[in-house]
């Protein structure tokens, strides 16, 4: 991104963060971190490409986004996106929300499409739910169905907006482990490393080198860095995010 | 005298909205007809299935409420001009009257008006609350098209619903029509009664009922889907919305209406 300015989805025109400049490498993890009402999700839904950048240039994989064409669906599918409140399909099952995607792009019958639903559905531990539609699953599930919804085409970029907002301790582990293991080479992707992006309001689950650290704080996107600037700098957004405050850590 | 800026601002406010409102409806017709041709054969197993039900919805699924339609709709008719017509000596009228009140008119128009108020509103508020949740962001991040996926099922379910439901409701009618008569001892022969409903219909008439039903059905379909899923809306939003698009509804059929009316007269 160079000098992109994000609008608010509902309103466009209202701007949420101006002029960022930000390069993601490939296999890269990074946390933006930013208070409630910072822009983290309208942030993240432009990166997906759901509404156009308000202003500046904004590329994914050399292509400028947002992608609308048919003639370059292969790209806009290599990028994944999990919403905060999951934004699951409620006419559908949990098995129908996952395979969705795949049948509706590679024009699947259900029985052709249960060879790569299945294995998702074990991994999320959410085979017992594979007939049952949404109401019957607790929030931190439905997270779970959104997540796998966004990995049955194998992206190559992941953005997960709050994975951990609303998680018991159970839940956060879960998916601490299981993004790190995406990172690293998942054989669910088929053993790529793959590149994250997630947003966070809290960044005491994140302290670890193997992140890169961004923020939003008044409408601008600033680069920290690793952890160890993070630790080094300590300014009062960071003393926020780490829920230190004037009382200290 | 002019009339006071109040009244010539609201006058004026009202006409620009109804101008937006045309223009969005318009737009959307002509994109959900552009879907319907360019993806046809898109995601096949997704869609279709889903079109399927469509119809079963708006079709199969309403059959037993208007098996009761038709039959009161018999009633109704030859109940109202059984004695008007046996005192003007104008019986052998009778089969022209149901073809005129049923087959042209009342039949297609009833059979919107019904489909609107049982699955037209459903779709209201099935779209505008995927809407208000989310759902449509998260077709649109899984770059699954919402017209292809939500709004062209719908369509063709209905313009095919309302069609095959008008052919279900006349039959019934006509059907119901000579066993009211006949039970009001009306002196008229099944022969003659099928022989004066032979003579009223035309070619025009097949191809007039099939063009109608499927403007009625595609209106409907568009008008609701346009204002469940168009335009971001909160969930507090959608039972307004419903309202809209119902009275909306009603006024395009009637407009339609109004014009193969136009279109029979100058035949």
């Amino acid at each position: 991104m160079r000098g992109v300015t994000v609008g608010a989805m509902r309103d466009l025109s209202s701007v949420v963060v101006e002029d960022i400049d930000w390069t993601v490498a490939p296999g890269e993890y990074w946390v933006i971190a930013g208070l409630q009402g910072s822009g983290k999700s309208d942030f993240l839904m432009m990166t997906a490409g759901l509404m156009p950048p308000a202003n500046g240039d904004y590329r994914l994989f050399g292509e400028p986004m947002p992608i609308f064409e048919e003639s370059r669906l292969a790209e806009r599918l290599r990028l994944g996106l999990v919403f905060e409140t999951g934004q699951l399909f409620h006419h559908l099952t949990v098995w129908e929300n996952i395979a969705l995607p795949l049948r509706y792009h590679q024009n699947l019958s259900k029985a052709d499409a249960a060879a790569e639903v299945q294995p998702l559905l074990k991994r999320m531990d959410l085979e017992a739910w594979a007939d049952s539609t949404l109401g019957a699953l607790a929030r931190s599930w439905q997270k779970r169905v959104g997540l796998a919804r966004a990995l049955i085409l194998r992206p190559d970029v992941l953005l997960v907006d709050s994975p951990l907002v609303a998680m018991d301790l159970r839940h956060a582990n879960w998916w601490m482990d299981f993004l790190d293991q995406l990172s690293k080479g998942h054989e669910l992707v088929g053993g790529r490393t793959m590149t994250l992006v997630v947003t966070t309001a809290d960044l005491r689950p994140w302290k670890g080198e193997k992140y890169r650290f961004a923020a939003l704080r008044n409408k601008h996107f600033a680069v920290l860095g690793g952890w160890s600037q993070i630790e080094t700098e300590r300014g009062e957004l960071v003393r926020e995010l780490l829920m230190t405050g004037a009382r200290g850590s | 005298m002019p009339l006071p800026p109040s009244i010539t601002h609201s006058l004026g406010r009202k006409l620009v909205r109804l101008l937006l409102t045309v223009q969005g409806l318009g737009a959307f017709a002509l994109i959900t007809l552009g879907v319907i041709l360019t993806k046809f054969r898109v995601a096949r197993h997704v869609v279709w299935p889903a079109t399927f039900q469509e119809i079963a919805r708006a079709g199969l699924n309403l059959l037993p409420m208007f098996l009761f339609i038709s039959a009161a709709l018999g009633l109704l008719v030859i109940g109202q001009s059984v004695s008007w017509l046996t005192r003007v000596g104008a019986i052998n009228y009778l089969g022209t009257i149901m073809v005129l009140v049923v087959v042209r008119e009342l039949g297609p128009l009833l059979t919107a008006l019904l489909v609107l108020a049982r699955i037209g509103t459903a779709n209201v508020v099935e779209l505008g609350t995927a809407r208000a949740l989310g759902e449509v962001e998260a077709l649109e991040a899984l770059a699954i098209d919402p017209v292809h996926y939500l709004v062209v099922p719908r369509v063709v379910g209905m313009a095919i619903g309302i069609f095959a439901l008008t052919v279900y409701l006349i039959l019934g009618a006509l059907g119901s029509g000579y066993l009211w008569a006949y039970l009001q001892n009306v002196p008229l022969r099944p022969g003659e009664y099928f022989r004066q409903l032979t003579g009223a219909l035309t070619g025009l008439d097949f191809a007039l009922l099939a063009l109608k039903t499927f403007a009625f059905g595609f209106i409907i379909a568009v008008v609701t889907c346009y204002h469940g899923l168009a335009q971001p809306l909160r969930l507090e939003e959608v039972s307004f919305a419903t309202v809209r698009a119902g009275a909306q509804s009603v006024i395009a059929c009637v407009l339609i209406d109004a014009l193969f009316i136009l279109i029979y007269l100058s035949v």
